[in-house]
């Protein structure tokens, strides 16, 4: 068959699972007064399009930031009002001042969806297939595959079309940074990447390999001939971005102060309720944030973040090619999922992204931190109702991913690039074949993750503990992203890039 | 890929295994009716004696397949009672707990292993083309995607919600038996299937006469027609004896209980009407069409007196009983000689000249598709019955093909209208275009070249105007309200038209066989 008319089965695929998901219940459905994700959001749309855009980040008599208050970057509230313009047009009472509050129904639940599969559709995919299809080697047939697996990817779909978010077009928009960074268009690249910045302020977790990359590809063409022209071509790029993004919030100082307080909520501490990061799990032995002041856990947490990122971003900034930039988008992202102030458990979509892209070079390992993070939001996905989604989607994609993308046939310890680990067991265990040994880890920890699932499912937790599962589960899903941030940092520092990489060549 | 080669059946899971999937995830999707028809079927084989069960009428949804189906659910319950007790309860009408959805669903996904077992063996007799390397080129792969993912069997299954699957798997497995000539399993196997729905009646006289042609007779005279003298009495008896304990396994009972009136009339309500709410795409949606076109030219045109037409309410969604206002009433009896004169020359053709069991299928696929254009009450899924075996045929041979795609695309879409809700547009919307794409790029790389006229397209791309037109610009105009039947009357009549085509065209292809056949032996 040919090319295209596989991809389409694919990308057909994909938008059947997604919309099959969205059948299903969203975020606080039915929980009055604060409802959930999907409140907030029509709550937005509510708010952008009967309020000047002035009041739209202060606390008003028609705003109360203390239900659902914008806090997103403009590009979301742009989006916000646009879809609010649709809703108008379909039906006023969607999005009422005060009256449409906490309004649900069968038709606005319709519509909600659609603008998510629209804006997934418009954005996400194309960059998807694009990626696959020009920055990812193998045969067509291969592709093809790593668009299905990329596509099937639960985290996100669960999220986006069962809890409701946009993660499509912030995480679409930095996917189509990459892609423009692959491909060499190095100043598209980074507007869409200012765009993502600008929808999410999440997407900074990206922003530093992206930043690195940029730098060094300016440094190697040297700094006083085309490297400058090359660094001022992208800083006006960004610049400007930003500048119209903000537009109509430039003419006031206080405006933007109040925009940036409302983006980064510094007093909200360390981090809410039970996430897979280094505070959460450390939280079980000491209690840091009953211990520590505010003030220090942030810094405490800065200083780690820094700490944490540092050898990734500056490898890429002496050697910046697309292999090392994948890299270091996902140490970068997982470092700040790790060890940043107020993570929440959602936030490993944005490590998930980078990690997809690794899909076709280091399947198993993807694989493995993909049905993780997918994992660690189980205690998300059984308060929306989204349990049966959540078990066929994760099926599927550890089904498919496995089938497709022959991972369990390419782990040699050649291909999983375990050498350092080799040099440093080379003293205790000579003879252990490692890929077996991955290998056998990865069915022990996904019959521990089915276990897990099952026990959360079934078994009601201990009077005094009542969040033992949620916490089992954080732990549980913490050290397997410690684990792999080891192993992709590991990946990115020891190894040299392996032989016959032609897009690096591209990209040099 | 895996590189799987052709004799590595790894992607047969791998393809099994991703519809089951797609059938899971959507548990939460609408149900029709139908769901709570099998649920009280649950709960009335569970709740009451085998001698009240086809008595007994608390809900409107009395039990009205055969006796083996309701042993079947009978099983079904006793598993059911670990999900949810009080979906066994008769009173409860109208049940869909959570863990009663669940088990529902569950229950079609799980039985639907028949199917996938069926469409293996199907797919190892298929005729084998030397030379394909790849193994998304090779028949048995298309045939079972084609089979696997069928899109009308994924909606009326698994959103619609009825059992399909394991009834047309038991279908394709005995057909399976008949093409590896196990004939006796096959047998066997349609009989058992009878006594499960009685829908497949409908395909009987294609199964008897080739039986008795091909399996009873041992020995044809040169020119191909029957040897009297070779007849095996002895096969007839084991034959005879297959089918006949079977229905006295099903039927024995009641017979015994005094109950078998009581139980035909259940299976055959000829109190409906001809057509369903929703016009089936056959013979007589076009004979309404023209019905009504008639009288309100009449009408224009005063010839006719409008207070004297019966009031008709046509599509308008009540099962009843119709009278036409031009042109003559039809009675059950006249669709059933309508249906028998059909299905003759495809029946006398496999007696006069047996051509094997593809000889024989393709005579099946031309009953269900003869009652189907002619029979009384028919419901759209039927359709269903000619395209799943058709299948077979489709992916052996080129012309069988080009019918098949005119015959699924528009048998697919006549679907359509099962599913009316907004939030499972796009699903419907979605899926048959996998389908639908799949089976043209599939087919079209497998025969090398286009399978289809110009103008067979251009009405096959009509249906995306059909669709657009109905539930795109049809709800947002003025019409909505004064004329609500016109986008199922729009649906049933355009997609007749390419049904009856996708007929004449199969039964063109069997004569013209016949026509061969007797050539070659001149």
């Amino acid at each position: 068959m040919e090319n295209w008319s596989l991809l389409s089965l694919c990308v057909l695929l994909g938008l059947t699972a997604r919309w099959a998901v969205s059948l299903n219940s969203y975020s606080g459905a039915g929980k009055p007064p604060m409802f959930g994700d999907y409140e907030a959001q029509r709550h937005w749309q509510e708010v952008t399009y009967n309020l000047p855009v002035h009041e739209w980040y202060f606390n008003t008599t028609d705003n109360n930031l203390n239900y659902w208050g914008l806090d997103y970057p403009p590009l979301t509230a742009y989006h916000s009002l646009l879809c609010a313009h649709v809703a108008m047009l379909i039906n006023p009472d969607w999005v009422e001042l005060h009256a449409s509050r906490g309004h649900e129904s069968y038709g606005h639940k319709l519509f909600m969806r659609a603008t998510v599969l629209i804006a997934d559709l418009l954005i996400y995919i194309p960059a998807v297939v694009l990626y696959s299809f020009y920055l990812s080697e193998g045969s067509n047939k291969k592709k093809v595959c790593t668009v299905l697996c990329i596509l099937l990817y639960p985290g996100l779909i669960l999220i986006d079309y069962g809890h409701f978010q946009y993660n499509s077009i912030s995480l679409g928009l930095a996917l189509w940074g990459v892609v423009g960074l692959g491909l060499g268009w190095d100043v598209l690249g980074s507007l869409a990447f200012v765009l993502a910045l600008n929808y999410k302020q999440m997407e900074l977790y990206h922003s530093l390999p992206f930043f690195c990359y940029l730098l060094g590809k300016c440094f190697k063409q040297g700094l006083a001939g085309r490297g400058l022209f090359l660094l001022v071509k992208i800083a006006v790029t960004v610049l400007v971005t930003f500048a119209l993004c903000w537009l109509p919030f430039l003419s006031d100082p206080g405006q933007v102060l109040q925009m940036v307080h409302r983006l980064f909520p510094v007093g909200r501490g360390l981090f809410e309720d039970k996430v897979a990061n280094t505070w959460c799990s450390l939280n079980v032995l000491i209690k840091i944030k009953t211990i520590l002041s505010t003030d220090t856990q942030l810094y405490l947490s800065l200083t780690a973040t820094l700490l944490a990122i540092l050898p990734s971003s500056i490898k890429l900034l002496m050697k910046p090619t697309f292999w090392q930039l994948k890299l270091a988008l996902v140490n970068s992202s997982l470092a700040f999922f790790l060890f940043s102030f107020q993570v929440h458990e959602k936030s490993i979509l944005l490590p998930a992204l980078p990690v997809c892209l690794l899909l076709n070079d280091l399947p198993l390992p993807a694989i493995w931190f993909l049905q993780a993070s997918t994992f660690s939001m189980l205690p998300l996905f059984l308060k929306d109702g989204l349990l049966v989604p959540y078990v066929v989607t994760s099926l599927a994609f550890l089904f498919f991913s496995v089938y497709l993308l022959s991972a369990l046939e390419h782990c040699s310890e050649d291909k999983l690039r375990l050498g350092p680990y080799r040099r440093l067991l080379l003293i205790c265990m000579r003879r252990m074949d490692l890929g077996r040994v991955t290998k056998w880890k990865f069915y022990c920890s996904i019959m521990a993750m089915a276990g897990l699932s099952l026990m959360s499912v079934v078994l009601a937790p201990p009077a005094q503990l009542p969040d033992l599962f949620p916490l089992l589960v954080s732990v549980f899903s913490y050290h397997h992203f410690l684990g792999l941030f080891l192993y992709f940092n590991i990946v990115q520092i020891a190894e040299p890039p392996p032989p016959g990489r032609k897009n690096q060549k591209k990209s040099n | 890929m895996a590189t799987p080669t052709a004799d590595n059946w790894s992607w047969f899971p791998a393809l099994a295994l991703g519809v089951s999937f797609l059938k899971c995830i959507l548990i939460n999707a609408y149900h029709s009716t139908d769901f709570e028809v099998h649920r009280n079927w649950l709960a009335i084989t569970y709740s009451f004696p085998v001698s009240k069960w086809y008595h007994e009428n608390t809900s409107e949804w009395t039990l009205d397949y055969p006796p083996l189906f309701a042993w079947f659910e009978y099983g079904l319950s006793h598993v059911a009672q670990h999900f949810d007790k009080e979906m066994l309860v008769v009173q409860n009408l109208i049940y869909t707990s959570p863990a009663t959805v669940l088990f529902q669903r569950l229950s079609v996904i799980v039985t639907d292993v028949v199917f996938i077992y069926a469409v293996k063996e199907c797919c190892r007799s298929v005729r084998e083309e030397k030379g394909s390397k790849d193994l998304l080129g090779h028949p048995f792969f298309i045939l079972a995607a084609l089979l696997l993912w069928n899109f009308g069997l994924l909606i009326v299954d698994h959103i619609h919600f009825q059992y399909n699957g394991f009834l047309f798997g038991i279908l394709l497995l005995s057909v399976a038996r008949h093409l590896q000539g196990r004939h006796l399993e096959g047998a066997l196997l349609f009989a058992i299937l009878l006594n499960l729905k009685h829908i497949y009646l409908y395909i009987a006289p294609a199964y008897g006469i080739f039986l008795l042609r091909s399996y009873c007779f041992t020995e044809d005279n040169t020119d191909g027609s029957v040897r009297w003298s070779s007849f095996s009495p002895v096969r007839l008896v084991a034959l005879g004896s297959i089918v006949i304990s079977v229905c006295a396994l099903s039927f024995g009972p009641f017979i015994a209980m005094g109950q078998l009136p009581q139980v035909l009339s259940r299976l055959f309500p000829f109190k409906r009407g001809l057509c369903h709410a929703y016009w089936a795409p056959n013979v007589w949606a076009l004979y309404n069409m023209v019905d009504k076109a008639l009288s309100v030219l009449g009408v224009r045109l005063k010839l006719l007196d409008v207070a004297k037409l019966p009031k008709a309410s046509m599509t308008g969604g009540l099962v009843q009983e119709f009278q036409h206002s031009v042109l003559p009433s039809i009675s059950p009896s006249i669709t059933l000689i309508c249906t028998l004169l059909s299905i003759m020359p495809a029946v006398l053709s496999i007696w006069r000249r047996p051509r094997g069991a593809r000889g024989f299928l393709r005579c099946l696929v031309v009953c269900a598709l003869g009652s189907f254009m002619f029979g009384w009450h028919v419901h759209e899924k039927a359709i269903l019955m000619a395209i799943l075996p058709f299948s077979v045929l489709a992916v052996e041979s080129r012309e069988d093909a080009g019918i098949f795609l005119m015959l699924t695309t528009t048998g697919h879409y006549s679907l359509f209208p099962l599913l009316f809700t907004a939030a499972e547009l796009p699903i419907k919307v979605l899926l048959m275009l996998l389908f639908t794409l799949y089976s043209f790029t599939s087919l079209k790389k497998l025969f090398r070249g286009s399978l289809l006229n110009p103008l067979e397209a251009t009405y096959l791309l009509g249906l995306v105007a059909v669709e657009i037109l109905c539930e795109v610009v049809y709800p947002l105009s003025p019409w909505q309200h004064t004329l609500p039947f016109v986008p199922l009357l729009v649906t049933s009549v355009y997609c007749s038209l390419g049904v009856s085509y996708s007929f004449i065209r199969l039964y063109l292809s069997l004569l013209r066989q016949d026509g061969t056949d007797k050539h070659k032996q001149l």
